[in-house]
């Protein structure tokens, strides 16, 4: 763990263009969350824009059948972002959607000059932990955040947008903080979109297991990369008065001694 | 050998299922209310926590030991993809070495023919009982309940199949059909049912797994000797050599493959795989993906009639029912790369709570709820409801031997769901309403409006319950506190680049509660 309380300097990153999207359901409910990611690209040396066209990438839509409504979500997405050297997103799952259903909708629509432009633009979108540490090639992004944490893998940040271990290594780096390992850390929380209330006992069922797994840690904070997770965890703690309260990663590796979350 | 008890005749000659729905799972309720009776069944979730994270660990430490186990993988699915792509041609070639060999070969288009072609060989050989090894195929097509219908009473040798058959019950697993008895239920079944229909447990009969073990022997013993014909499927049917392939762990199969004259081997069209050298790749794949073994105890392998050895009348049924349809769609296809092996469903979360029988098919868990839909269609609320039970949440494609991306899969279903519903219901209506929102960014910040103004309202305090369709939610959850401000008036705020617009109320940075 750093002992230094400056961030470290990401010469890579100085006068990098970045695009921030945010994610609707962060934009609307949680804004703590960009706020953090604005306040870590900009302590490493990143300009970020806020796009203001964004909105949606449409997986809620595709994941719940409704793919015809997602596809000018994907048209969207294109055209607000196709112009930047890289797209951060503090959401493991939208990143996964974009990567992983993006193409398909535009090829499955048969239209290949969107099949082209998203092929173009995929590459160049991130989750926050990937850029920190792929492209400014840090872990240690300055933060510090005396309390004692878990961490949930969510199921779309690992199987399908691939960040591996990324986020763990950033918030091990993070000064003051115990990281306290996860029983059954793979397994669902039982979020999963509309199935929380398409099947909402099912659901439940696996919230209860999880929850209990992060009770037994005896962390403080429970941390994810996926605010809807994290929703659906910390929903469910809410109702047990467990006292552990949750947090996005990018509110986690934004916290300072000054400025502290 | 002679039955100690004389078996009773009751409706069914060997014990049904009591099931309310009829053995086709016509009937069944959709897979939300089936797997909310499930989760009330504490024996059954303490059962299938503990048997499945066993089977989790096992399967994890060999797979584990392969470094060379996603080209395997790619393996694997490439020969079931190479199978697919010219399946008419290795079916033919698999149909003129089985018949150059001395096997009989029989074309069925559904369950129904299947099922008339086994019975009319077993009514041919003047018999009353049958044999069986543990079969998918037969369970999908209810040859059981055909042969009964018959007069023939069809005896399970497997031993999990036996206790679900003795305990009037569904197999609710591919692999492990009774996981979700544990071995006392089992002891009780076996003193309750076996002088029913055998040799009866042993007066002293504990739990113990191999006190168990040894009553099913002995009462299994006696129908082995006594039969003439048996019936199997195959784990894969070798189209360069004809060769028939059933992999197991007990022995029992080995039995019913070779004492009984006859023999029928149902067996589904997919099974077949071009090359004896693919079968290789496959014993890699299959025993570490299901028991969690290098290699199963008993592999047996039959190509056609060998006088003097084994069964000397074969008879192999290729079945359709449905894989055509499958087969047509490009996307969907690839669910027919399924060897059965069972990893899906020990890694799924929603399985591992709900279990088998909540998926109203003998094909439960991950690759039931995308293989149902596909072989059935979507014209019943099971069928239009599996699709959906899923989480999306990934494990089933990572353990997947045959890398079936199931949810992909899934929600190509969703699709077809949803498109066959004509986009009426109230779920499509708010979708549409939703994806209008959206379509423009000054309608989304228009919807971010109303829920600031909610969030004023509420003042920090918590919603705990909530009506209509976010009521299950709040079933056990919180509603998550609204906010007072959206991102882009922070960003409006501070002056922030990007684009049109910098108007909004200056908000605080404080960091909203989930």
């Amino acid at each position: 763990m750093s002992t230094a309380p400056a961030a470290p300097a990401a010469s890579a990153a100085t006068g990098l263009k970045v695009a921030l999207f945010a994610a609707c359901y962060n934009d609307t409910m949680w804004p703590g969350t960009p706020i953090a990611t604005v306040k870590i690209l900009e302590r490493l040396g990143c300009r970020v824009e806020f796009p203001r066209k964004q909105t949606c990438c449409g997986q809620i839509f595709t994941n719940t059948g409704y793919a015809a409504e997602a596809l000018p979500l994907v048209r969207g997405f294109v055209e607000t972002f196709a112009a930047y050297d890289a797209v951060v997103a503090p959401t493991g799952s939208c990143v996964g959607a974009i990567r992983h259903q993006h193409h398909d909708l535009a090829a499955g629509a048969g239209d290949a000059a969107l099949t082209r432009a998203v092929d173009a633009l995929t590459p160049k979108v991130y989750d926050l932990s990937e850029f920190l540490v792929d492209v400014l090639g840090v872990t240690d992004v300055g933060a510090y955040f005396p309390h004692r944490v878990t961490f949930h893998p969510t199921c779309h940040s690992v199987r399908v947008a691939g960040v591996g271990d990324r986020p763990q290594q950033l918030l091990k780096a993070v000064r003051g903080l115990t990281f306290i390992d996860l029983p059954h850390q793979e397994e669902c929380c039982g979020f999963g979109g509309t199935f929380s209330v398409k099947n909402p006992d099912v659901s439940i069922a696996m919230a209860s297991d999880k929850v209990r797994h992060v009770r037994e840690t005896g962390a403080e904070v429970l941390v994810a990369g996926d605010n809807m997770c994290l929703m659906n965890m910390g929903s469910v703690l809410a109702r047990q008065r467990a006292g552990i309260r949750v947090m996005h990663l990018a509110e986690v590796l934004a916290s300072t001694e000054e400025d502290p979350a | 050998m002679t039955t100690t008890v004389p078996a009773p005749r009751p409706a069914r000659p060997t014990p049904g299922p009591l099931q309310e729905t009829t053995p086709t799972f016509v009937g069944m309720p959709k897979f939300p209310k089936a797997a909310k009776e499930a989760l009330a069944n504490t024996q059954q979730r303490r059962n299938l926590a503990h048997a499945t994270g066993v089977i989790r660990a096992k399967r994890a430490r060999v797979v584990g030991e392969l470094p060379h186990w996603e080209d395997l993988r790619l393996a694997g699915s490439q020969a079931k993809d190479e199978m697919m792509t010219h399946l008419a041609a290795y079916l033919e070639q698999l149909e003129t070495n089985l018949v150059r060999n001395g096997a009989q070969v029989h074309w069925a288009r559904d369950a129904a023919e299947a099922c008339q072609i086994v019975v009319d060989i077993a009514k041919t050989k003047g018999t009353d009982e049958v044999v069986k090894v543990k079969s998918m195929a037969t369970q999908e097509i209810e040859l059981n309940e055909a042969l009964e219908a018959a007069g023939i009473r069809a005896w399970e040798t497997d031993l999990a199949e036996l206790i679900v058959q003795l305990g009037h019950d569904r197999p609710s697993h591919i692999l492990v059909p009774a996981i979700h008895r544990n071995r006392s239920e089992i002891r009780e079944i076996f003193r309750r049912e076996m002088h029913l229909v055998g040799r009866p447990a042993p007066d002293d009969l504990t739990d113990e797994p191999r006190r168990l073990a040894e009553a099913a022997r002995l009462h299994l013993r006696e129908k082995f000797l006594r039969a003439k014909v048996a019936v199997s499927g195959a784990n894969f049917a070798i189209a360069d050599t004809g060769t028939l392939v059933v992999v197991e762990s007990e022995g029992n199969g080995r039995m019913c493959l070779t004492l009984p004259e006859t023999l029928i081997s149902v067996v589904g069209i997919e099974k077949v795989l071009p090359t004896w050298q693919d079968l290789g790749t496959f014993m890699q794949l299959l025993p570490r993906s299901s028991t969690g073994e290098r290699m199963n105890p008993y592999t047996s392998m039959w190509t056609g009639v060998h006088p003097g050895d084994g069964p000397q009348e074969v008879h192999v049924v290729l079945i359709d029912n449905g894989r055509s349809h499958v087969l047509a769609d490009p996307l969907g296809r690839q669910a027919l790369r399924c060897i059965r092996c069972s990893a899906c469903l020990n890694v799924c979360p929603v399985y591992e709570r709900a279990g088998g029988h909540a998926y109203g098919s003998v094909y439960p868990g991950p690759i039931g709820a995308v293989l149902n839909p596909q072989l059935r269609g979507t014209a019943s609320a099971v069928d239009k409801s599996l699709p959906y039970a899923s989480s999306l949440c990934g494990a089933c494609f990572e353990a997947c031997p045959m890398r079936i991306d199931i949810p992909s899969l899934l929600v190509h279903l969703r699709a077809r769901v949803v498109d066959e519903s004509g986009r009426k219901s109230a779920e499509a209506k708010a979708m549409k309403g939703m994806a209008w929102m959206f379509g423009d960014y000054r309608r989304l910040e228009k919807a971010q409006k109303a829920a600031k103004l909610g969030g004023r309202l509420l003042g920090g305090r918590t919603i705990h319950t909530m009506p209509g369709p976010f009521g299950p939610w709040t079933s056990a959850r919180d509603v998550p506190d609204l906010p007072t401000h959206s991102f882009r008036d922070w960003w409006d705020a501070r002056g922030g680049s990007g684009g049109a617009g910098t108007a909004g109320s200056p908000p605080s940075t404080t960091q909203e509660q989930r």
